[in-house]
């Protein structure tokens, strides 16, 4: 199917779910309510004529100026061949969404991720913890706004320049 | 770590009681590939859990691509996945050329898949022979390591380093085929073909090898698929797919070379041997698209003219390109200037070692160090 095709499918479905539709992007990509996440892709994994058996890669990107972080999975049906990228923003001050754990297995360790270095909580996550950062760990690291800390447990993070 | 929510009692039949270990393995130990840590629940010699802790080797490669700008990123990518650096060239080549529309000389595509082709052999004899040696055969590591060092020297020979090769360029490659390379590619070649039977003589069927691996940590297709599993650990379930031939890029659909899969020959399918059976497989089908590179590469440039400060327009990209360790998405979002806004890498060893604590439960603490080595994880590209 092609993204026009697969996103009309979706519209006849979850119609009130989606807010925007750009297929003339690289890769053409759905925006969601990112409270509908978990029906929206319940849809598309379950439904047979879509069949996203695979979720290839979930990012989250900070996007400090339009101030939401943007939560971007890019999906790949096995059985089909097609592919399609759904994208929800968050609030930044509040990053919040259900997980989509339950659809996908790979989501477990991809969303860690995100919530490790963006900070977005994925409600009803059966794990969520850091996954690449220490535990006790101020701030997340992948935010635009993020300033390193002087040191860590009494080590200094500065270094004088080599290019002096 | 927080192991909250793992614990479980042990109630024996006769009344006795008995305590489960939490055993620590790593994040130094010579099995592990890299550093990395698992807790281990164990009752006995059988496990309940294996939780990797990850993150020791955690570079924030991501946060540097936003800070060093689109060329100047391409040394990082060697060390995403260190052991086949030159996949990670090409993904994220790809990647910023998918951005900025920028097309690739024709010979350029073919140093490439040359080069990407004969790292992978590199990978896969790094993975078998550290597989072995796991699991307690120490001569054919070095027989392995002994090729290894061979294609290293051809890798020396292109671009210089034998192991972070730095080697691809945005638009090509940076430096062509020195002369005589086919030559040279195609007498290793000829020397290495017979040595893949060799492999299977001497490892592959041997009879303590294969009971070690046999029927160990089976994945069925569909739970592979879901939890994302790629390249040789999702072929070894019998599932015949490979980006190369199926999402075609680059100049492999004009190649002609077979997907070998797992079939369960000794065991379960989708068990550890079937994961290792296709890399010695793939070894043969890499050779069999180098040769065919190297007969039909054309002359020309071997890198297209491309802007120093790279300004793809705004929008984002995504491509998978399939290395070693199977499908890697490189996806990067450009906000118009000349750094990366955000760049994200999923790997294939990501995935893998996601799926190792549901795979550890229940299995003997050996086989958590077959289980780790024939799902070939590399910790760095874990972490990155």
């Amino acid at each position: 199917m092609s993204p026009t095709e697969i996103h009309q499918r979706l519209q006849d479905q979850h119609g009130d779910a989606i807010t925007a539709f750009e297929a003339d992007a690289l890769d053409p990509f759905v925006l969601i309510k990112s409270d509908s996440i978990v029906e929206v892709c319940r849809f598309l994994h379950d439904d047979p004529d879509l069949a996203f058996d695979c979720l290839t890669n979930m990012s989250g990107v900070d996007f400090l100026k339009e101030d939401y972080i943007q939560v971007v999975l890019h999906l790949y049906s096995y059985t089909h061949r097609h592919a399609i990228v759904v994208k929800a923003n968050v609030s930044r001050e509040e990053p919040s969404m259900p997980s989509v754990e339950a659809v996908w297995k790979a989501a477990n360790w991809l969303e860690r991720e995100i919530y490790d270095l963006l900070g977005v909580v994925f409600t009803g996550h059966s794990d969520l913890r850091r996954l690449l950062m220490p535990e006790d760990w101020v701030g997340h690291p992948l935010r635009k706004d993020f300033v390193e800390p002087e040191e860590y447990h009494g080590i200094s993070t500065r270094r004088e320049s080599l290019l002096k | 770590m927080s192991l909250a929510g793992y614990e479980f009692e042990v109630q024996r039949d006769d009344g006795l009681a008995t305590e489960e270990m939490t055993l620590n393995m790593g994040p130094q130990h010579p099995s592990t590939h890299g550093v990395l840590r698992f807790v281990v629940k164990a009752d006995g010699e059988i496990m309940r859990t294996a939780l990797p802790d990850i993150g020791y080797l955690h570079r924030s490669i991501e946060k540097i691509s936003e800070k060093v700008g689109y060329h100047g990123f391409m040394p990082y990518t060697d060390r995403v996945d260190y052991v086949s650096a030159m996949q990670c060239n090409q993904g994220w080549a790809m990647v910023c050329e998918r951005a900025a529309g920028i097309e690739v000389p024709r010979r350029g595509e073919f140093c490439r898949i040359i080069a990407c082709e004969l790292g992978r052999i590199a990978s896969h004899l790094l993975s078998v022979g550290t597989m072995v040696m796991d699991i307690g055969g120490m001569t054919p590591f070095t027989h392995a390591i002994r090729e290894r060092e061979k294609v290293n020297n051809l890798l020396e020979d292109l671009c210089g380093a034998r192991l972070t090769f730095n080697y691809m360029r945005i638009g090509g490659v940076a430096w062509d085929l020195p002369p005589g390379y086919a030559e040279q590619v195609t007498a290793f070649l000829d020397q290495f073909e017979p040595l893949i039977a060799e492999y299977n003589d001497l490892i592959s069927y041997n009879k303590i090898y294969v009971e070690r691996l046999a029927n160990v940590a089976a994945v069925s297709k569909e739970e592979a698929i879901n939890y994302n599993l790629v390249g040789p650990n999702l072929r070894g379930c019998g599932f015949q797919y490979d980006v190369r031939r199926d999402e075609p890029y680059s100049i492999y659909p004009e190649l002609d070379f077979d997907v070998p899969v797992g079939t369960g020959e000794v065991g379960t399918l989708g068990d550890c041997f079937d994961r290792y059976i296709v890399r010695i497989k793939e070894l043969k089908e890499s050779c069999k698209i180098v040769r065919q590179c190297l007969d039909m590469i054309p002359d020309g440039p071997v890198l297209a003219r491309v802007a120093k400060k790279l300004k793809p327009p705004v929008g984002d990209a995504h491509v998978r390109v399939e290395a070693s360790r199977g499908d890697m998405g490189w996806y990067v979002v450009s906000d118009g200037s000349e750094f990366p806004y955000r760049t994200k890498i999923r790997t294939g060893s990501f995935s893998a070692m996601s799926i190792v604590d549901k795979l550890s439960r229940g299995i003997m603490i050996a086989d958590l160090i077959a289980l780790i080595a024939s799902l070939d994880v590399v910790a760095p590209e874990v972490d990155r």
